[in-house]
């Protein structure tokens, strides 16, 4: 295409669609400004800042990482959502209660084991993930580190109480309603919502509680400009104790001193945990003639079902690999954040759907890319906006995504 | 079939022949379903307070409640008429219902905020009370009616904003929009950055307050009783002189006069709210709207310029939800984002709500405005404190798990004591499952009925021969 050409056609997507092109044009300007920040230039004109500024490279590093962290869990949680929403056609309202469900449900699991391995608490406490009178998320020391066990068994449970939960609500206010419009499927989904939601206000009240204490972690520091990596355990009550710190002797940058990363063990467990679960599910949506049913059913339900595709086994198994990776996202989550309270899956479901929505529906692939989109979006615009706003940035950007490419990044229907 | 079933069949055949025409007649006539409804809630809660407030204090009791009752049944009313424009007559899933009321509040807020108030705002009516040659009341009151219409028209604006990119994508796309929009629109309500701050050009102090919430102008109902509506030691007008001994003398507040006071204007305003709907519905606009919510293609087909029509009754739909959100809030003198009024929970009410009573029907809408606000908002509540009252039950344990271990020990009534008490929690559940078989048994509501004369005139009277081969027709 020469110069001419490229030139017409921008001049025509100028003309046809200027509210593309004005979005194009903000995101060139904050890209331009984003390297400016990193390479530490900033352009004034008088006394008003117009560009650039300065963004030390670990505040950036930190940003990152957080919204990787974030971005993981919110595209595991996405993959139920996006398989529902394409084979069953459906928003469905109640996903981000079925995240809070996991992890009440997982943690309330870890909460017994812990208690009565260590002696602490009477079990309707622990059951209620610390609802009344009892040891303190302190006393009881939950993290990966000094009780793996409770935390395994605790994500195990999670998985499973949330399919038992997915397909029994499938089987109740679902299964009945096949074959209505999308509409009063998702308004009935606000009905589940509501009924899930506070029912675990019911059983594990309202108030929002502390999970885990202490824990492990993995620093990236440079000290004096030599690289360090150090692995520390910090558990309450003890003192801190460094497992190893490993210096790069062999690149210098002048005599830089700063952390530049601090991972903790609860973090690095939903990144891997995340991913390889992803890695699993694409092995089994690849391979195996479930996955290339529910691409046929989220294309044409009919077609599919005259083909011979049970399509209600391949709706059961949508629910029941959807509310699997579901719960463990809630269980997760709450394990990263180290708090939990009854509207955790209610305040991420908008940004769920933000990274479903970016990812494109029913594209599983899409909801991972998705969700580290949005994860990022929700840490990285701390650059140029304050923290108030950062939802709300995520939310526009997955506004201006239905409005100029509603398919989504990954386009149209694959479900692998 | 056995013959006893028969029987039973005629019995109740008979009663309905005979009840038929009575109950037709006193339902025929739109208006006097609602009035029966409204009617039926009183007795009902007039029942509630009988059992729940002590004799003394009966008569100022009841008329607070009742208040309160329409006081909720009027707003809600309107809000769903507002909806049922969307969703009723054009099928908008619009979901952000609060997001519009926030924005018709908050404007009116920091119209009519004087510039010296933290936050400060513009102070309109004191600017109209300041510059227009007549009387200060009347110019202050002149400057509330325009901020209230500025509110109006900023919601109109913001959902013009929302419509006009969005009503292009499918109605779940739609939903997603306007829920995000709806948040976007609390949580930068929510931030400090906004608390007060200076219009960058213009450099004009603003603020929302931010998590401290923010003054709305005082009532002008009051104005009605007092002689300065923000201070009461500045005595009483001839009216107030002449009402609130009288009603003191039968035990009932002053406040509670005003709150009646206001209510009942908002029964006018509702009603405003219907006739406007119900031009609407039979204007060859209106016709559209229906057209577009059965088929939008064969709406375009026959030339019809679907979008701007869309835009339009969102526009309209959105004004009519900030004006119910201003009137809402307007009641307090106060508002802050963290009130439940802003949550997208509020969408939902609404919602069912409009359910209840059936998508598309105006009288449907404000039947279901008044069943919600009575029997799932505020009955569970009065029934819980009835149960709790006359049960003399033990007091209720902590937590749920509590509650549980008694069960084994086959004692129901810990877990019965603690039911009530979180009754705010059952009631949610209440709602998220008559929503689920609403939608699975009966999602047209009450009245809801999809297939309407496109007809301005009234179809019913045709002659049974026409009916029987016109008729019928489900969607």
């Amino acid at each position: 295409m020469g110069t001419a050409d490229i030139l017409a056609s921008g001049r025509d997507l100028t003309v046809e669609r200027p509210a593309a092109v004005l979005v194009g044009v903000l995101a060139a300007l904050l890209a331009l400004d984003f390297v400016a920040k990193i390479a530490g230039f900033e352009l004034t004109v008088g006394s008003t800042h117009l560009l650039g500024g300065s963004l030390p490279i670990e505040r950036l590093l930190t940003l990152v990482w957080d919204g990787l962290v974030m971005g993981l869990a919110i595209g595991l949680a996405g993959i139920g959502l996006s398989m529902t929403y394409s084979i069953l056609s459906f928003a469905n309202f109640s996903h981000g209660d079925l995240v809070t469900s996991g992890a009440f449900a997982g943690w309330a699991v870890t909460f017994l084991i812990a208690g009565l391995v260590s002696g602490q608490g009477d079990v309707g406490y622990l059951l209620s993930v610390g609802s009344g009178q009892g040891p303190t998320s302190a006393d009881l020391a939950i993290n990966v580190v000094s009780t793996p066990l409770a935390i395994v068994l605790g994500l195990v449970v999670a998985i499973a109480a949330t399919i038992v939960l997915s397909l029994l609500i499938d089987r109740l206010v679902y299964e009945p309603m096949r074959g209505e419009g999308a509409i009063s499927l998702l308004i009935a989904s606000i009905g589940v919502a509501l009924v899930l939601r506070y029912l675990i206000v019911f059983v594990f009240t309202g108030t929002n509680r502390g999970l885990t204490s202490g824990g492990g972690r993995l620093r990236v520091l440079g000290e004096e400009g030599r690289l360090v990596f150090e692995a520390v355990v910090n558990q309450p009550g003890q003192p801190r104790e460094v497992l190893f710190s490993l210096g790069l002797p062999v690149v210098r940058f002048g005599d830089y001193t700063a952390e530049l990363m601090n991972v903790t063990s609860n973090e690095l467990t939903l990144v891997v945990i995340a991913v390889s679960l992803m890695a699993g599910l694409h092995v089994l949506l690849q391979r195996t003639k479930l996955g290339k049913s529910m691409r046929a059913m989220a294309d044409n339900e009919d077609l599919a079902r005259v083909t011979g595709i049970p399509t209600e086994r391949v709706i059961r198994a949508t629910w029941l690999i959807g509310g699997g990776l579901t719960g463990a996202s809630g269980y997760l989550i709450a394990l990263e954040r180290g708090t939990l309270s009854f509207n955790l899956g209610w305040v991420l479901l908008l940004l769920i759907f933000a990274a479903v929505i970016l990812g494109g529906i029913g594209s599983v692939y899409g909801a991972m890319a998705g969700g580290v989109v949005i994860g990022l979006a929700n840490t990285v615009s701390l650059v140029w906006i304050p923290s108030s706003f950062t939802t709300a940035a995520a939310f526009a950007i997955m506004i201006l995504m239905l409005l100029f490419k509603p398919e989504g990044l990954f386009g149209g229907v694959t479900t692998a | 079939m056995s013959d006893r079933q028969l029987d039973v069949r005629e019995a109740v055949d008979t009663v309905v022949e005979r009840l038929g025409p009575v109950v037709e007649r006193i339902f025929a006539r739109d208006i006097s379903m609602i009035l029966v409804a409204m009617l039926g809630i009183y007795v009902l809660f007039t029942i509630f307070g009988f059992l729940l407030i002590p004799s003394d204090a009966l008569v100022g009791g009841l008329a607070n409640t009742l208040q309160r009752v329409t006081f909720l049944t009027a707003v809600y009313a309107m809000l769903v008429l507002a909806l049922n424009l969307h969703w009723g007559y054009t099928g908008l899933f619009n979901i952000g219902v609060a997001g519009f009321m926030a924005v018709g509040v908050y404007t009116v807020a920091v119209l009519t905020n004087p510039t010296t108030a933290s936050p400060p705002g513009l102070g309109v009516p004191m600017a109209f009370a300041a510059t227009l040659p007549i009387d200060p009341g009347v110019a202050h009151f002149l400057g509330l009616l325009f901020s209230v219409l500025v509110g109006m028209l900023a919601a109109a604006v913001v959902g013009a904003i929302a419509a006009v990119p969005a009503l292009r994508l499918r109605a779940d796309y739609l939903a997603i929009v306007t829920v995000a929009l709806s948040e976007i629109i609390r949580l930068s309500l929510l931030s400090t950055t906004l608390q007060e701050f200076t219009l960058p050009v213009a450099g004009v102090e603003l603020g929302t307050g931010a998590g401290r919430g923010i003054n709305l102008p005082t009532n002008p109902v009051r104005a009605i009783y007092y002689n300065d509506p923000t201070n009461t030691a500045a005595g009483l007008t001839p009216v107030g002189e002449a009402i609130f001994p009288a009603v003191d003398a039968v035990g009932i507040n002053s406040t509670v006069v005003v709150g009646w006071t206001y209510t009942l204007f908002l029964i006018l305003v509702v009603a405003g709210f219907y006739w406007l709907l119900v031009r609407i519905g039979n204007s060859p606009f209106g016709r559209i709207l229906k057209a577009i919510r059965e088929d939008e293609e064969v709406a375009q087909s026959l030339g019809k310029d679907t979008r701007v029509v869309k835009v339009k009754v969102f526009m309209v739909g959105c004004a009519l939800m900030g004006l119910a959100g201003i009137l809402w809030e307007g009641s307090k003198g106060f508002t802050d984002p963290t009130s439940t009024t802003f949550l997208p929970l509020q969408t939902f009410y609404v919602f069912i709500a409009l359910i209840i009573g059936g998508a598309g029907s105006n009288t449907g809408s404000v039947l279901g405005g008044a069943l919600f606000a009575s029997l799932l908002f505020e009955g569970p509540t009065f029934v819980a404190r009835i149960f709790s009252e006359y049960l003399e039950l033990d007091t209720a344990p902590r937590t749920f798990a509590e509650a549980f271990g008694e069960l084994f020990a086959l004692d129901p009534t810990p877990m019965l004591a603690y039911g009530l008490e979180n009754i705010s929690a059952l009631r949610f559940v209440l709602l998220g499952l008559l929503l689920i078989v609403l939608m699975q048994y009966r999602p047209e509501g009450l009245l809801g009925h999809r297939t309407e004369e496109a007809a301005a005139v009234d179809l019913r009277d045709r002659s049974p021969a026409a009916a029987a081969d016109g008729g019928g027709g489900d969607e």
